[in-house]
Protein backbone atom coordinates (compact mmCIF):
# COMPACT_ATOMS: atom_id res chain seq x y z
CA UNK A 1 0.00 0.00 0.00
CA UNK A 2 1.21 3.47 -0.87
CA UNK A 3 0.58 6.43 1.44
CA UNK A 4 0.86 10.09 0.54
CA UNK A 5 1.43 12.49 3.43
CA UNK A 6 1.60 16.25 3.07
CA UNK A 7 3.62 18.36 5.49
CA UNK A 8 3.70 22.12 5.99
CA UNK A 9 6.49 24.27 7.34
CA UNK A 10 5.00 26.71 9.85
CA UNK A 11 6.01 28.97 12.69
CA UNK A 12 7.02 26.82 15.67
CA UNK A 13 4.09 26.39 18.05
CA UNK A 14 6.08 27.85 20.95
CA UNK A 15 6.90 31.11 19.19
CA UNK A 16 5.06 34.26 20.21
CA UNK A 17 3.40 35.59 17.07
CA UNK A 18 3.85 39.26 16.15
CA UNK A 19 2.13 41.23 13.44
CA UNK A 20 4.49 43.29 11.24
CA UNK A 21 4.66 47.08 11.46
CA UNK A 22 2.60 47.82 8.35
CA UNK A 23 -0.19 45.42 9.36
CA UNK A 24 0.04 43.23 6.28
CA UNK A 25 1.24 39.92 7.69
CA UNK A 26 2.72 38.13 10.64
CA UNK A 27 6.43 38.83 11.03
CA UNK A 28 8.22 35.60 10.15
CA UNK A 29 11.76 36.97 9.93
CA UNK A 30 14.20 35.25 12.28
CA UNK A 31 11.56 33.10 13.97
CA UNK A 32 11.90 29.39 14.54
CA UNK A 33 9.97 27.32 11.99
CA UNK A 34 8.96 23.67 12.39
CA UNK A 35 6.77 21.01 10.89
CA UNK A 36 3.10 21.73 11.60
CA UNK A 37 2.22 19.56 14.64
CA UNK A 38 -0.78 17.94 12.91
CA UNK A 39 1.45 17.05 9.92
CA UNK A 40 3.90 15.39 12.31
CA UNK A 41 1.03 13.22 13.55
CA UNK A 42 0.20 12.39 9.92
CA UNK A 43 3.79 11.30 9.22
CA UNK A 44 3.86 9.23 12.42
CA UNK A 45 0.63 7.46 11.51
CA UNK A 46 1.96 6.56 8.06
CA UNK A 47 5.21 5.27 9.56
CA UNK A 48 3.28 3.13 12.05
CA UNK A 49 1.26 1.63 9.19
CA UNK A 50 4.54 0.80 7.49
CA UNK A 51 5.92 -0.78 10.66
CA UNK A 52 2.77 -2.91 10.91
CA UNK A 53 3.37 -4.12 7.38
CA UNK A 54 0.24 -2.40 6.06
CA UNK A 55 2.09 0.22 4.02
CA UNK A 56 5.16 -0.26 1.88
CA UNK A 57 5.82 3.18 0.40
CA UNK A 58 5.41 6.57 2.07
CA UNK A 59 5.68 9.65 -0.14
CA UNK A 60 5.84 12.94 1.72
CA UNK A 61 5.01 16.20 -0.08
CA UNK A 62 5.62 19.79 0.94
CA UNK A 63 4.65 22.94 -0.93
CA UNK A 64 6.49 26.23 -0.57
CA UNK A 65 9.94 27.78 -0.74
CA UNK A 66 13.25 25.92 -0.84
CA UNK A 67 13.20 25.86 2.96
CA UNK A 68 10.59 23.09 2.83
CA UNK A 69 13.52 20.73 2.21
CA UNK A 70 14.24 20.94 5.93
CA UNK A 71 10.68 19.85 6.73
CA UNK A 72 10.83 17.07 4.15
CA UNK A 73 14.16 15.80 5.52
CA UNK A 74 12.57 15.71 8.98
CA UNK A 75 9.72 13.59 7.61
CA UNK A 76 12.23 11.29 5.91
CA UNK A 77 14.13 10.97 9.18
CA UNK A 78 10.89 9.98 10.90
CA UNK A 79 10.46 7.14 8.42
CA UNK A 80 8.99 8.38 5.13
CA UNK A 81 10.59 6.75 2.07
CA UNK A 82 10.77 9.58 -0.45
CA UNK A 83 9.96 13.23 -0.72
CA UNK A 84 8.51 15.64 -3.24
CA UNK A 85 9.02 19.37 -2.94
CA UNK A 86 6.65 21.55 -4.93
CA UNK A 87 8.60 24.74 -5.38
CA UNK A 88 6.17 27.62 -4.95
CA UNK A 89 5.66 30.68 -2.84
CA UNK A 90 4.88 30.07 0.83
CA UNK A 91 1.37 30.45 2.14
CA UNK A 92 -0.67 29.36 -0.87
CA UNK A 93 -4.45 29.07 -0.41
CA UNK A 94 -5.85 25.74 0.74
CA UNK A 95 -7.61 25.31 -2.60
CA UNK A 96 -4.36 25.72 -4.58
CA UNK A 97 -2.58 23.35 -2.21
CA UNK A 98 -5.37 20.81 -2.63
CA UNK A 99 -5.16 21.14 -6.44
CA UNK A 100 -1.40 20.55 -6.37
CA UNK A 101 -1.78 17.53 -4.09
CA UNK A 102 -4.59 16.20 -6.32
CA UNK A 103 -2.22 16.31 -9.32
CA UNK A 104 0.43 14.43 -7.36
CA UNK A 105 -2.20 11.90 -6.30
CA UNK A 106 -3.24 11.39 -9.93
CA UNK A 107 0.37 10.62 -10.85
CA UNK A 108 1.14 8.47 -7.82
CA UNK A 109 -2.21 6.74 -7.14
CA UNK A 110 -1.78 6.42 -3.37
CA UNK A 111 -4.20 4.14 -1.49
CA UNK A 112 -4.33 6.47 1.47
CA UNK A 113 -3.64 10.18 1.94
CA UNK A 114 -3.01 11.44 5.46
CA UNK A 115 -2.98 15.18 6.18
CA UNK A 116 -2.99 17.28 9.33
CA UNK A 117 -6.46 18.58 10.10
CA UNK A 118 -5.25 22.18 10.14
CA UNK A 119 -2.06 24.19 10.10
CA UNK A 120 -1.39 26.34 13.13
CA UNK A 121 -0.64 29.42 11.02
CA UNK A 122 -3.65 29.91 8.78
CA UNK A 123 -5.94 27.78 10.98
CA UNK A 124 -8.05 26.93 7.94
CA UNK A 125 -8.86 23.25 8.42
CA UNK A 126 -9.67 22.80 4.72
CA UNK A 127 -6.98 21.10 2.63
CA UNK A 128 -7.87 17.46 3.32
CA UNK A 129 -11.55 18.01 2.65
CA UNK A 130 -10.75 19.93 -0.54
CA UNK A 131 -8.37 17.23 -1.75
CA UNK A 132 -11.06 14.61 -1.15
CA UNK A 133 -13.56 16.73 -3.09
CA UNK A 134 -11.24 17.26 -6.07
CA UNK A 135 -10.47 13.54 -6.29
CA UNK A 136 -14.08 12.62 -5.47
CA UNK A 137 -12.84 10.29 -2.73
CA UNK A 138 -14.20 9.60 0.76
CA UNK A 139 -12.86 11.58 3.70
CA UNK A 140 -12.57 11.19 7.46
CA UNK A 141 -11.52 14.37 9.20
CA UNK A 142 -10.30 14.84 12.80
CA UNK A 143 -9.19 11.23 13.19
CA UNK A 144 -8.32 9.85 16.62
CA UNK A 145 -7.98 6.23 15.48
CA UNK A 146 -7.23 4.59 12.16
CA UNK A 147 -7.31 0.92 11.18
CA UNK A 148 -6.88 -0.54 7.72
CA UNK A 149 -8.57 -3.83 6.84
CA UNK A 150 -10.08 -5.39 3.72
CA UNK A 151 -9.36 -2.38 1.54
CA UNK A 152 -11.21 -0.15 3.98
CA UNK A 153 -10.12 2.51 6.44
CA UNK A 154 -12.01 2.35 9.74
CA UNK A 155 -11.64 5.81 11.23
CA UNK A 156 -12.81 7.19 14.56
CA UNK A 157 -13.38 10.94 14.36
CA UNK A 158 -13.51 13.54 17.12
CA UNK A 159 -16.79 15.38 16.61
CA UNK A 160 -18.57 18.01 18.70
CA UNK A 161 -20.62 15.66 20.87
CA UNK A 162 -18.11 12.80 21.16
CA UNK A 163 -16.75 10.24 18.72
CA UNK A 164 -17.97 8.94 15.38
CA UNK A 165 -16.63 5.92 13.50
CA UNK A 166 -16.77 5.67 9.73
CA UNK A 167 -15.71 3.09 7.22
CA UNK A 168 -14.15 4.45 4.03
CA UNK A 169 -13.41 2.55 0.87
CA UNK A 170 -9.77 3.03 -0.20
CA UNK A 171 -8.38 5.17 -1.67
CA UNK A 172 -9.40 7.69 0.95
CA UNK A 173 -8.30 10.87 2.72
CA UNK A 174 -7.81 11.06 6.49
CA UNK A 175 -7.00 14.19 8.48
CA UNK A 176 -5.36 13.86 11.87
CA UNK A 177 -6.47 15.13 15.25
CA UNK A 178 -4.25 15.37 18.32
CA UNK A 179 -5.12 12.04 19.89
CA UNK A 180 -4.29 9.90 16.86
CA UNK A 181 -0.76 9.21 18.10
CA UNK A 182 2.28 10.72 19.78
CA UNK A 183 4.93 11.43 17.17
CA UNK A 184 8.41 10.06 17.81
CA UNK A 185 11.64 12.03 17.70
CA UNK A 186 13.99 11.35 14.84
CA UNK A 187 17.13 9.48 15.93
CA UNK A 188 20.55 10.66 14.82
CA UNK A 189 21.22 7.61 12.61
CA UNK A 190 17.83 8.13 10.95
CA UNK A 191 18.59 11.82 10.40
CA UNK A 192 21.83 10.76 8.66
CA UNK A 193 20.01 8.13 6.59
CA UNK A 194 17.34 10.64 5.60
CA UNK A 195 19.97 12.69 3.78
CA UNK A 196 20.36 9.87 1.26
CA UNK A 197 16.66 9.31 0.64
CA UNK A 198 15.28 10.61 -2.68
CA UNK A 199 13.93 14.18 -2.77
CA UNK A 200 12.44 15.35 -6.04
CA UNK A 201 11.33 18.87 -6.95
CA UNK A 202 8.49 19.94 -9.21
CA UNK A 203 6.84 23.25 -9.96
CA UNK A 204 3.14 24.11 -10.03
CA UNK A 205 3.57 24.83 -13.74
CA UNK A 206 4.87 21.30 -14.37
CA UNK A 207 1.81 20.02 -12.55
CA UNK A 208 -0.44 22.30 -14.58
CA UNK A 209 -1.87 24.18 -11.60
CA UNK A 210 -2.24 27.95 -11.42
CA UNK A 211 -1.34 29.41 -8.03
CA UNK A 212 -3.39 32.59 -8.34
CA UNK A 213 -5.82 33.31 -5.55
CA UNK A 214 -9.18 35.03 -5.39
CA UNK A 215 -8.50 36.01 -1.80
CA UNK A 216 -6.82 39.29 -0.94
CA UNK A 217 -5.49 40.01 2.52
CA UNK A 218 -6.70 43.52 3.32
CA UNK A 219 -4.95 43.73 6.67
CA UNK A 220 -3.49 41.68 9.49
CA UNK A 221 -3.75 43.28 12.89
CA UNK A 222 -2.92 42.25 16.44
CA UNK A 223 -5.93 41.12 18.47
CA UNK A 224 -7.30 43.45 21.13
CA UNK A 225 -5.09 43.06 24.19
CA UNK A 226 -6.61 41.67 27.31
CA UNK A 227 -5.00 43.24 30.34
CA UNK A 228 -4.28 41.35 33.51
CA UNK A 229 -6.78 42.02 36.26
CA UNK A 230 -6.32 41.72 39.99
CA UNK A 231 -5.11 38.98 42.26
CA UNK A 232 -7.49 38.05 45.06
CA UNK A 233 -6.36 36.56 48.37
CA UNK A 234 -9.10 34.06 49.04
CA UNK A 235 -12.09 32.24 47.60
CA UNK A 236 -14.34 34.44 49.74
CA UNK A 237 -12.92 37.58 48.16
CA UNK A 238 -13.21 36.01 44.70
CA UNK A 239 -16.88 35.09 45.13
CA UNK A 240 -17.62 38.53 46.57
CA UNK A 241 -16.01 40.26 43.58
CA UNK A 242 -17.77 38.00 41.07
CA UNK A 243 -21.08 38.93 42.72
CA UNK A 244 -20.75 42.63 43.38
CA UNK A 245 -18.06 43.86 40.99
CA UNK A 246 -18.37 41.65 37.90
CA UNK A 247 -22.01 40.72 38.44
CA UNK A 248 -21.57 37.35 36.75
CA UNK A 249 -22.91 35.19 39.57
CA UNK A 250 -25.83 35.82 41.85
CA UNK B 1 -29.09 36.28 -5.12
CA UNK B 2 -29.76 34.51 -1.86
CA UNK B 3 -27.80 33.14 1.06
CA UNK B 4 -27.77 29.44 1.87
CA UNK B 5 -27.13 28.27 5.41
CA UNK B 6 -26.50 24.60 6.15
CA UNK B 7 -28.31 23.65 9.36
CA UNK B 8 -26.52 21.71 12.06
CA UNK B 9 -28.83 19.36 13.95
CA UNK B 10 -29.18 15.87 15.38
CA UNK B 11 -32.37 15.05 13.41
CA UNK B 12 -34.42 16.21 16.42
CA UNK B 13 -33.27 19.71 17.35
CA UNK B 14 -31.77 22.59 15.46
CA UNK B 15 -28.43 23.44 17.08
CA UNK B 16 -28.03 26.91 18.62
CA UNK B 17 -24.86 27.19 16.49
CA UNK B 18 -27.07 27.45 13.40
CA UNK B 19 -29.04 30.32 14.96
CA UNK B 20 -25.74 32.17 15.18
CA UNK B 21 -24.88 31.47 11.56
CA UNK B 22 -28.32 32.87 10.67
CA UNK B 23 -27.47 36.09 12.52
CA UNK B 24 -24.27 36.30 10.47
CA UNK B 25 -26.19 35.59 7.26
CA UNK B 26 -28.68 38.35 8.05
CA UNK B 27 -25.82 40.85 7.81
CA UNK B 28 -25.50 40.05 4.09
CA UNK B 29 -28.03 41.18 1.54
CA UNK B 30 -30.39 38.62 0.06
CA UNK B 31 -33.00 36.14 1.17
CA UNK B 32 -31.89 33.54 3.68
CA UNK B 33 -32.56 29.88 2.90
CA UNK B 34 -31.81 27.12 5.39
CA UNK B 35 -30.97 23.64 4.21
CA UNK B 36 -32.06 20.97 6.69
CA UNK B 37 -30.66 17.66 5.45
CA UNK B 38 -31.13 14.60 7.59
CA UNK B 39 -33.31 11.63 8.30
CA UNK B 40 -36.79 11.95 9.84
CA UNK B 41 -35.96 15.53 10.63
CA UNK B 42 -39.11 17.38 9.65
CA UNK B 43 -39.26 18.78 13.20
CA UNK B 44 -35.96 20.48 12.62
CA UNK B 45 -37.21 21.98 9.37
CA UNK B 46 -40.23 23.31 11.25
CA UNK B 47 -37.99 24.84 13.90
CA UNK B 48 -35.85 26.44 11.20
CA UNK B 49 -38.97 27.83 9.53
CA UNK B 50 -39.72 29.86 12.66
CA UNK B 51 -36.30 31.50 13.02
CA UNK B 52 -36.34 35.25 12.58
CA UNK B 53 -34.68 36.32 9.34
CA UNK B 54 -35.25 33.05 7.50
CA UNK B 55 -37.12 33.32 4.18
CA UNK B 56 -37.31 29.69 3.14
CA UNK B 57 -36.41 26.25 4.44
CA UNK B 58 -35.18 23.50 2.14
CA UNK B 59 -35.81 20.08 3.58
CA UNK B 60 -33.92 17.02 2.32
CA UNK B 61 -35.02 13.98 4.28
CA UNK B 62 -33.38 10.69 3.50
CA UNK B 63 -31.48 8.05 5.42
CA UNK B 64 -28.36 8.89 3.38
CA UNK B 65 -28.20 12.31 5.09
CA UNK B 66 -28.74 11.03 8.63
CA UNK B 67 -25.14 11.36 9.81
CA UNK B 68 -24.18 14.30 7.61
CA UNK B 69 -21.55 12.29 5.74
CA UNK B 70 -19.49 14.86 3.88
CA UNK B 71 -19.56 12.97 0.58
CA UNK B 72 -23.35 13.05 0.34
CA UNK B 73 -24.07 16.38 1.99
CA UNK B 74 -21.47 18.32 0.00
CA UNK B 75 -22.88 17.02 -3.29
CA UNK B 76 -26.40 17.91 -2.21
CA UNK B 77 -25.29 21.46 -1.39
CA UNK B 78 -23.43 21.81 -4.68
CA UNK B 79 -26.51 20.57 -6.57
CA UNK B 80 -28.55 23.53 -5.26
CA UNK B 81 -25.78 26.14 -5.20
CA UNK B 82 -26.66 27.95 -8.44
CA UNK B 83 -28.74 30.76 -7.03
CA UNK B 84 -26.62 31.59 -4.03
CA UNK B 85 -24.05 34.33 -3.50
CA UNK B 86 -22.99 32.99 -0.11
CA UNK B 87 -23.03 29.54 1.50
CA UNK B 88 -22.61 29.50 5.27
CA UNK B 89 -22.42 27.02 8.10
CA UNK B 90 -21.37 27.38 11.70
CA UNK B 91 -17.83 26.31 12.63
CA UNK B 92 -18.99 23.07 14.20
CA UNK B 93 -17.46 19.71 13.36
CA UNK B 94 -20.19 19.34 10.71
CA UNK B 95 -19.49 22.74 9.12
CA UNK B 96 -15.74 22.25 9.17
CA UNK B 97 -16.08 18.79 7.66
CA UNK B 98 -18.48 19.62 4.85
CA UNK B 99 -17.95 23.21 3.70
CA UNK B 100 -14.38 22.93 2.35
CA UNK B 101 -15.63 20.01 0.27
CA UNK B 102 -18.42 22.18 -1.11
CA UNK B 103 -16.02 25.04 -1.87
CA UNK B 104 -13.50 22.84 -3.71
CA UNK B 105 -16.17 21.39 -5.99
CA UNK B 106 -17.37 24.94 -6.74
CA UNK B 107 -13.72 25.91 -7.37
CA UNK B 108 -13.85 28.72 -4.82
CA UNK B 109 -11.95 29.43 -1.62
CA UNK B 110 -13.47 28.83 1.77
CA UNK B 111 -13.10 31.21 4.70
CA UNK B 112 -12.99 29.52 8.08
CA UNK B 113 -14.14 30.82 11.44
CA UNK B 114 -15.40 34.20 10.30
CA UNK B 115 -15.80 36.53 13.29
CA UNK B 116 -17.09 39.62 11.52
CA UNK B 117 -18.80 40.41 8.25
CA UNK B 118 -17.46 43.72 6.91
CA UNK B 119 -19.33 43.67 3.60
CA UNK B 120 -20.63 41.27 0.96
CA UNK B 121 -17.08 40.26 0.06
CA UNK B 122 -14.91 41.21 3.03
CA UNK B 123 -14.64 39.16 6.18
CA UNK B 124 -12.61 39.05 9.38
CA UNK B 125 -11.11 35.87 10.79
CA UNK B 126 -8.49 34.95 13.38
CA UNK B 127 -5.24 33.31 12.28
CA UNK B 128 -2.27 31.99 14.28
CA UNK B 129 -4.51 30.82 17.14
CA UNK B 130 -6.10 34.24 17.37
CA UNK B 131 -2.76 36.00 17.78
CA UNK B 132 -3.45 37.90 14.56
CA UNK B 133 -6.68 39.02 12.99
CA UNK B 134 -6.93 38.90 9.18
CA UNK B 135 -9.34 40.93 7.09
CA UNK B 136 -9.82 39.09 3.80
CA UNK B 137 -11.55 40.12 0.60
CA UNK B 138 -12.83 37.44 -1.76
CA UNK B 139 -13.51 37.90 -5.48
CA UNK B 140 -14.97 34.41 -5.85
CA UNK B 141 -18.47 34.26 -7.39
CA UNK B 142 -19.74 32.30 -4.38
CA UNK B 143 -18.41 33.00 -0.91
CA UNK B 144 -18.27 29.91 1.28
CA UNK B 145 -17.87 30.71 4.97
CA UNK B 146 -17.89 28.96 8.31
CA UNK B 147 -19.01 31.23 11.13
CA UNK B 148 -17.33 31.34 14.52
CA UNK B 149 -20.26 30.84 16.84
CA UNK B 150 -18.91 32.85 19.76
CA UNK B 151 -18.85 35.97 17.60
CA UNK B 152 -22.56 36.21 16.75
CA UNK B 153 -25.68 36.10 18.95
CA UNK B 154 -28.45 33.57 18.33
CA UNK B 155 -31.26 34.61 16.01
CA UNK B 156 -34.63 34.52 17.78
CA UNK B 157 -36.95 31.60 17.14
CA UNK B 158 -40.46 32.96 17.42
CA UNK B 159 -41.17 34.29 13.94
CA UNK B 160 -44.12 33.21 11.80
CA UNK B 161 -43.31 29.98 9.98
CA UNK B 162 -42.06 30.36 6.42
CA UNK B 163 -42.44 27.95 3.52
CA UNK B 164 -40.70 24.57 3.66
CA UNK B 165 -39.66 23.30 0.24
CA UNK B 166 -39.00 19.59 0.01
CA UNK B 167 -35.96 18.48 -1.98
CA UNK B 168 -36.40 15.02 -3.38
CA UNK B 169 -32.92 14.47 -4.78
CA UNK B 170 -31.02 11.62 -3.15
CA UNK B 171 -27.27 11.60 -3.33
CA UNK B 172 -25.42 8.61 -2.02
CA UNK B 173 -21.75 7.98 -2.61
CA UNK B 174 -21.40 4.38 -1.35
CA UNK B 175 -17.71 5.01 -0.60
CA UNK B 176 -18.21 5.93 3.03
CA UNK B 177 -20.37 4.29 5.66
CA UNK B 178 -21.38 5.32 9.15
CA UNK B 179 -20.51 2.62 11.67
CA UNK B 180 -21.26 4.05 15.10
CA UNK B 181 -21.24 7.05 17.36
CA UNK B 182 -20.42 7.50 21.05
CA UNK B 183 -21.97 10.73 22.16
CA UNK B 184 -21.37 12.13 25.61
CA UNK B 185 -24.57 12.35 27.59
CA UNK B 186 -24.77 15.31 29.90
CA UNK B 187 -27.44 17.29 31.69
CA UNK B 188 -25.20 20.31 31.68
CA UNK B 189 -25.44 23.17 29.23
CA UNK B 190 -23.55 22.69 25.98
CA UNK B 191 -19.96 23.92 26.22
CA UNK B 192 -20.03 26.44 23.38
CA UNK B 193 -23.29 28.08 24.42
CA UNK B 194 -23.00 27.94 28.24
CA UNK B 195 -23.06 31.22 30.19
CA UNK B 196 -20.51 29.87 32.64
CA UNK B 197 -17.66 27.45 31.90
CA UNK B 198 -15.31 25.88 34.43
CA UNK B 199 -12.30 24.15 32.90
CA UNK B 200 -9.60 21.96 34.38
CA UNK B 201 -6.03 21.54 33.20
CA UNK B 202 -3.09 19.29 33.81
CA UNK B 203 -3.03 20.53 37.41
CA UNK B 204 -6.19 18.51 38.11
CA UNK B 205 -3.88 15.49 38.32
CA UNK B 206 -6.43 12.84 37.35
CA UNK B 207 -9.78 12.20 35.74
CA UNK B 208 -11.34 11.48 39.16
CA UNK B 209 -10.34 14.93 40.35
CA UNK B 210 -12.51 16.46 37.63
CA UNK B 211 -15.34 15.56 40.03
CA UNK B 212 -14.20 18.57 42.04
CA UNK B 213 -15.36 20.74 39.14
CA UNK B 214 -18.71 19.00 38.77
CA UNK B 215 -20.15 20.16 42.09
CA UNK B 216 -19.24 23.76 41.31
CA UNK B 217 -20.59 23.43 37.78
CA UNK B 218 -23.90 22.21 39.24
CA UNK B 219 -24.15 25.25 41.51
CA UNK B 220 -23.31 27.69 38.71
CA UNK B 221 -25.26 25.96 35.94
CA UNK B 222 -21.93 25.76 34.17
CA UNK B 223 -20.48 23.56 31.45
CA UNK B 224 -17.24 21.74 32.22
CA UNK B 225 -14.28 22.15 29.86
CA UNK B 226 -10.67 21.00 29.76
CA UNK B 227 -7.32 22.10 28.43
CA UNK B 228 -5.53 20.14 25.75
CA UNK B 229 -3.03 18.93 28.35
CA UNK B 230 -5.85 17.47 30.45
CA UNK B 231 -7.41 15.77 27.42
CA UNK B 232 -4.07 14.41 26.20
CA UNK B 233 -3.42 13.05 29.71
CA UNK B 234 -6.75 11.24 29.57
CA UNK B 235 -8.32 13.27 32.41
CA UNK B 236 -11.21 14.44 30.23
CA UNK B 237 -12.93 13.48 26.99
CA UNK B 238 -11.87 15.13 23.75
CA UNK B 239 -15.17 16.94 23.24
CA UNK B 240 -14.46 19.01 26.36
CA UNK B 241 -11.29 20.51 24.92
CA UNK B 242 -11.20 24.29 24.78
CA UNK B 243 -8.53 25.84 22.55
CA UNK B 244 -7.18 26.49 19.07
CA UNK B 245 -7.86 22.96 17.96
CA UNK B 246 -10.78 22.24 20.25
CA UNK B 247 -13.82 24.35 20.97
CA UNK B 248 -13.99 28.12 21.12
CA UNK B 249 -16.02 29.48 24.00
CA UNK B 250 -16.94 32.99 25.09
CA UNK B 251 -19.12 32.69 28.21
CA UNK B 252 -19.92 35.47 30.68
CA UNK B 253 -17.69 33.72 33.20
CA UNK B 254 -14.77 31.38 32.46
CA UNK B 255 -13.03 29.72 35.40
CA UNK B 256 -9.66 28.16 34.56
CA UNK B 257 -8.46 25.73 37.20
CA UNK B 258 -4.96 24.27 37.14
CA UNK B 259 -4.48 25.57 33.60
CA UNK B 260 -1.15 27.23 32.84
CA UNK B 261 -2.47 29.23 29.89
CA UNK B 262 -0.70 27.96 26.77
CA UNK B 263 -1.24 30.08 23.63
CA UNK B 264 -3.42 27.41 22.08
CA UNK B 265 -5.71 27.30 25.14
CA UNK B 266 -6.04 31.09 25.32
CA UNK B 267 -7.12 31.02 21.67
CA UNK B 268 -10.24 29.15 22.69
CA UNK B 269 -11.37 31.26 25.65
CA UNK B 270 -9.87 34.74 25.68
CA UNK B 271 -13.06 36.35 24.38
CA UNK B 272 -14.88 35.35 27.57
CA UNK B 273 -16.33 38.36 29.41
CA UNK B 274 -14.84 37.60 32.82
CA UNK B 275 -11.93 35.20 33.30
CA UNK B 276 -11.00 33.71 36.65
CA UNK B 277 -7.77 31.75 37.09
CA UNK B 278 -6.99 29.46 40.00
CA UNK B 279 -3.44 28.14 39.93
CA UNK B 280 -0.77 27.56 42.54
CA UNK B 281 1.96 28.81 40.20
CA UNK B 282 1.84 32.59 40.43
CA UNK B 283 3.89 32.92 37.24
CA UNK B 284 1.41 30.94 35.13
CA UNK B 285 0.64 32.88 31.90
CA UNK B 286 -3.09 32.43 32.51
CA UNK B 287 -2.88 35.23 35.11
CA UNK B 288 -1.94 37.66 32.34
CA UNK B 289 -5.42 37.38 30.84
CA UNK B 290 -7.42 36.73 34.01
CA UNK B 291 -9.65 39.45 35.48
CA UNK B 292 -9.43 37.72 38.83
CA UNK B 293 -6.55 35.49 39.80
CA UNK B 294 -6.23 33.35 42.89
CA UNK B 295 -2.83 31.83 43.64
CA UNK B 296 -3.76 28.77 45.63
CA UNK B 297 -3.60 24.99 45.45
CA UNK B 298 -6.73 23.95 43.56
CA UNK B 299 -7.33 21.08 45.96
CA UNK B 300 -7.79 23.68 48.70
CA UNK B 301 -9.56 26.27 46.56
CA UNK B 302 -12.16 24.08 44.84
CA UNK B 303 -13.88 22.65 47.95
CA UNK B 304 -13.90 26.17 49.41
CA UNK B 305 -15.43 27.55 46.23
CA UNK B 306 -18.15 24.93 46.24
CA UNK B 307 -18.93 25.79 49.87
CA UNK B 308 -18.91 29.53 49.20
CA UNK B 309 -21.49 29.09 46.45
CA UNK B 310 -23.95 27.33 48.74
Amino acid sequence: MKILVSVKRVIDYNVKVRVNADNTAVDLSNVKMSMNPFCEIAVEEAVRLKEKGVASDILVVSIGSQKCHETLRTALALGADRALHIDAEDGLDSLVVAKLLAKVAEEESPDLMILGKQSIDSDNNQTGQMLAALLDLPQATFASNLDIANNEAIVTREIDGGLQTLSLQLPAIVTTDLRLNEPRFASLPNIMKAKKKPLETKTPMELGVSTTSNLKIVSVTPPPERSAGVKVDSIEELVEKLKSEAGVIS
Amino acid sequence: MSILIIADHDNRELMPATLKAITAGAQLSGDIHILVAGSDCYNVAQQAACVKGVDKVLSAENAVYEHHLAENLAKLVVSISDNYSHILASSTSMGKNVLPRVAAVLDVAQLSDVTEIKSEDTFVRPIYAGNAIATVQSSDPIKVLTIRITSFPEASINADAVQIEVLSETIESHVSRFLNEELTKSDRPELTSAKVVISGGRGMGSGENFQLLQGIADKLGAAVGASRAAVDAGFALNDLQVGQTGKTVAPDLYIAVGISGAIQHLAGMKDSKVIVAINKDEDAPIFQVADYGLVEDLFVALPNLEKALE
